[in-house]
């Protein structure tokens, strides 16, 4: 059983959906182009910029560096959901308040990184601090702001979050 | 870019994807964390003709301690081994380089035995199984074997693992009271291939102001085609003189898109001596 286009299916932002995907499709591009879900971004396409960054199992992965046909199964989640659900309202809001921002590119991948962070800060009880942000974004790149407001962004959530404790 | 066209098979046992390799020889490649092989085949630097999922193989990604022996699973992810309390307390090198590792969300896909098998030069897991003498397991149609670190890394994104086989799992020593390591790289952003690295392990002999460094094992990585030991400063650094390992350095790198191979050699020289300074202190 070795073919070049597979049925799978899976889970998108809480949607049952089956589809024929050609193997060497990446999830990203099967995101974007079967699904019309255009929020996760396509920068480098080997895994360097985080532009693509979804989350899979709750896990975040690079959307470039796992094909469609891994997903089979799985529970995928997109900026488009984490927006929908209001998960992430605050941290987008956040963004916006302090322009963390400018062509909005990095904007869905970094927001994605940024929650795994929070999310994962919070079932510890900590608050991460600048270090820890910086290195957990360190595989996203931002080309407008030079990342001081998106660090102020997320920090100000992790406070937030955490009940204005620092 | 995007791959060129594959076709895509999962291998539900080890069995299978050894018998697989065997039909299919170089036309196929094994697909597991494939955080450097799916950006190869987006390149189009890597054109097989199948991938070979491994993923979905049933005990290959345990962490355990077994005796004076820590054994990981090549299938074990690097989030994985980063959390892992076994880890932790018994294998601190390899927890010290943990985050180093690429970032989050390579971590997460990324898996140990995949990092050992495509042997990037500047990788770091290559280099701490070598600081530590790790012995890596292997299999192939003629059941397992094992190799040593020092025998495993032969050249270039070249290895002891024949064309048929599958790395499977990777022991290393467990650490004991008398164990220290060190871990330092230089990487122009954090999580990037490091531009030049050392992973180091010794054991601590003598006590109080007698204490001394035996069985110094300095393993740089990003200065030659594979991790390389710098035995000439391993020795000098037994001796307990700093300056002596660093003049002693005994490595030629090549110049690389990252730094010349003079601006990495004075940089070996920067991460030997802060990795000294670790070996020589307990830890904490």
């Amino acid at each position: 059983m070795t073919d070049t286009a597979l049925d799978i299916s899976l889970t998108v932002n809480g949607e049952r959906v089956a589809e024929r995907v050609d193997a060497r499709k990446t999830l990203v591009d099967f995101l974007r182009e079967d699904l019309v879900l255009t929020g996760s971004h396509i920068g480098c396409e080997h895994g360097v910029c985080g532009a693509c960054t979804v989350r899979v199992n709750g896990e975040i992965v690079r959307g470039c560096l796992m094909l469609a046909v891994q997903c089979d199964g799985a529970t995928v989640e997109t900026i488009e959901g984490l927006s929908d659900t209001t998960e992430i309202a605050d941290l987008q809001a956040a963004f916006e308040q302090r322009n963390a921002l400018q062509c909005g590119y990095c904007t869905p991948g970094m927001l994605v990184a940024a929650q795994d962070l929070l999310k994962r800060a919070n079932n510890n009880k900590t608050v991460p601090s600048r270090e820890d942000i910086r290195a957990h974004l360190s595989g996203n790149y931002c080309r407008c702001t030079g990342y001081h407001a998106i660090v102020d962004a997320v920090q100000a959530v992790a406070q937030q979050r955490a009940g204005g404790k620092k | 870019m995007k791959p060129a066209p594959f076709a895509y098979t999962k291998a539900r046992t080890l069995k299978e994807a050894v018998a697989l390799l065997s039909k299919h020889k170089d036309d196929a490649r094994l697909l597991a964390g494939g955080q450097s092989l799916i950006a190869t085949l987006n390149m189009r630097l890597s054109a097989p003709d199948l991938l070979i999922d491994i993923n979905g193989i049933k005990g290959l990604d345990g962490i355990a301690k077994k005796g004076k022996t820590i054994e990981i699973g090549a299938l074990a992810r690097h989030t994985q081994v980063e959390r892992s309390d076994v880890i932790a307390k018994h294998a601190p090198l390899i927890a010290l380089a943990m985050p180093h590792i690429g970032h989050p969300a390579i971590r997460n896909r990324g898996t140990f035995g995949g990092s050992i098998a495509f042997a990037d030069p500047a990788a770091e897991l290559p280099a701490c199984l070598l600081a530590l003498g790790a012995e890596i397991e292997i299999a192939g149609p003629k059941g397992k074997r094992r190799v040593k670190a020092d025998a495993f890394f032969k050249g270039l994104f070249e290895t002891a693992l024949k064309p048929r086989e599958v790395l499977t799992a990777v022991r290393v020593p467990a650490a004991d009271k008398n164990t220290r390591v060190g871990f330092a790289e230089l990487a122009r952003r954090h999580g990037d291939y490091a531009m030049v690295g050392l992973a180091a392990s010794a054991r601590a002999a003598g006590k109080g102001k007698e204490s001394k460094l035996a069985d110094v094992r300095l393993a740089f990585f990003g200065v030659g085609a594979t991790p390389v030991r710098a035995k000439k400063s391993e020795a000098a650094l037994a001796g307990g003189n700093v300056d002596a390992a660093v003049a002693a350095l005994d490595l030629d790198p090549d110049d690389d898109v990252q730094a010349s191979g003079a601006v990495k050699k004075h940089l070996a020289g920067v991460l030997l001596r802060r990795v000294a300074k670790q070996l020589m202190e307990p830890a904490s």
